[in-house]
């Protein structure tokens, strides 16, 4: 399957390629373009910068476009629109955060995750990440307690890895009650090293599941 | 019935272009109360761009000539008023097609397309304080102008004064989008700089016709 590119789309150049920058730490290998300012190099959006950025993270499977104000997304969507020959996967354009919402879709995007799943990773963005769903009963789900092993405790990069692990399993793991899909709600749990993370996996591959996430954070996670 | 011809399309817009380059400090002052400040140079940058194209390679039909405007201000104004308007001549073009005369019916057509890309676009309703505040009671005002039987000049004279009293009329209101929507309460008092411009483009229109 062809990868999800993500374009920024600011009416700051730097804010944009900022954005590029942040999100190509925790998926180095996502078509990650930034489409910042104006043609000139001012505040404002281009229409040929973000129609060009497209073009460049379109690589087969769908582009998504995040934007900050609403011009940027109006010019998203404009260019969307107008591109010929359009992307063959798709283009969409979100407006959620662009830092929330663009690193969740990056994540997503790095971890394998088709265009839906990339526009839903950047949407549940919008909500802050944190799932409120009540814990599973007790007696459900397995669970085990570990002690954060990363020296630099649980940052972007090992969340990241983190969330790409979780995903690869049918059953829902927690780690302190937070859904480990949600990078956003793994990052706001804020563990340092040292500190225990109480792992529950609930599930058909609850144990494999339990083992490999007990594995990566109990373990050093460069 | 005096039909409106391609040499009216290229006069409506180098018009816009005239009037847009006199009130660029004065729409940049209406946009400065309430939003970035750069609403004039923007669009003056743009419809210069336009001028430019049109003397390169005229287009042969009305329609045609909203294409170009269309895509050149997309491309050419950093802010929103560039996938607006842009949006607003598209659609305007695509409503009349390869047409080389246009009637009364068919500018209708053309202000009610051009009022939908910008409600597409821009997702505003009447009242928001928005270009859409001139737009629709443009396109009333050229509807019921239409349907009374009047020729394409009156029918633009008609929406032009529309649109002008529309934007005089956003002054009280409260923006529900765009930056001045961040601005609350202290929007009211203040004419919507999309609404002015807006208003100058359809006034350029009916003196193209007349």
């Amino acid at each position: 399957m062809a990868a999800v590119g993500i374009v920024f789309v600011s009416h700051s150049a730097r804010i944009a390629e900022g954005l590029v920058e942040l999100a190509a730490q925790m998926a180095p290998s996502v078509a990650l373009e930034a489409a910042g300012g104006t043609d000139e190099g001012g505040i404002g959006t281009s229409y040929e910068k973000v129609a060009s950025a497209i073009g460049r993270a379109d690589h087969g499977g769908g582009v998504v476009v995040i934007g900050d104000l609403g011009s940027a997304i109006m010019t998203a969507e404009t260019a969307a629109e107008m591109l010929d020959p359009a992307p063959e996967g798709g283009v969409v354009v979100l407006d959620v955060p662009l830092v929330e919402g663009g690193v969740a879709a990056a994540v997503t995007a790095e971890g394998g995750g088709d265009l839906d799943a990339v526009v839903a990773a950047a949407r549940s963005a919008a909500g802050g990440g944190a799932s409120a769903e009540p814990e599973p009963e007790s007696s459900g789900p397995a669970t085990r307690t570990v002690v954060l092993a990363d020296p630099e405790g649980l940052h972007a990069r090992p969340a990241a890895e983190l969330v790409k692990l979780a995903g690869r399993f049918r059953s829902s793991v927690r780690v302190n009650g937070t859904d480990a899909r949600s990078l956003l709600g793994i990052l706001a749990l804020g563990l340092r090293t040292g500190d225990s993370a109480r792992i529950e996996a609930a599930g058909p591959d609850a144990r494999n599941a339990l083992d490999a996430v007990a594995g990566l954070l109990g373990s050093t996670s460069g | 019935m005096a039909g409106l011809t391609t040499d009216w399309a290229l006069a409506w817009v180098r018009g816009s272009a005239a009037v847009v380059g006199e009130h660029r400090a004065e729409l940049s002052a209406l946009d400065r109360e309430i939003g970035d400040g750069d609403h004039g140079e923007n669009l003056d940058r743009g419809f210069k761009a336009v001028l430019a194209k049109l003397d390169a390679a005229p287009p042969s039909t009305p329609g045609g000539v909203l294409k170009l405007v269309a895509t050149t201000l997309i491309s050419t104004v950093g802010g929103a008023s560039g996938p607006l308007l842009g949006t607003a001549y598209l659609k305007a073009a695509g409503a009349v097609g390869d047409a080389t005369e246009l009637d009364s019916a068919a500018v209708v057509a053309l202000l009610t397309a051009a009022r939908d890309g910008v409600v597409l676009r821009g997702k505003a309703a009447p009242g928001d304080k928005t270009m859409i505040d001139a737009w629709t009671p443009a396109v009333d005002a050229a509807a019921a102008a239409a349907e009374a039987g009047e020729e394409p000049a009156a029918v633009l004279a008609a929406a032009a004064d529309a649109a002008e009293q529309g934007a005089v009329a956003t002054e009280p209101l409260v923006a529900h989008k765009g930056r001045a929507s961040y601005l609350g309460e202290r929007a009211i008092g203040h004419r919507d700089p999309g609404a002015q411009s807006s208003a100058l483009q359809l006034r350029a229109a009916a003196e193209a016709a007349a």
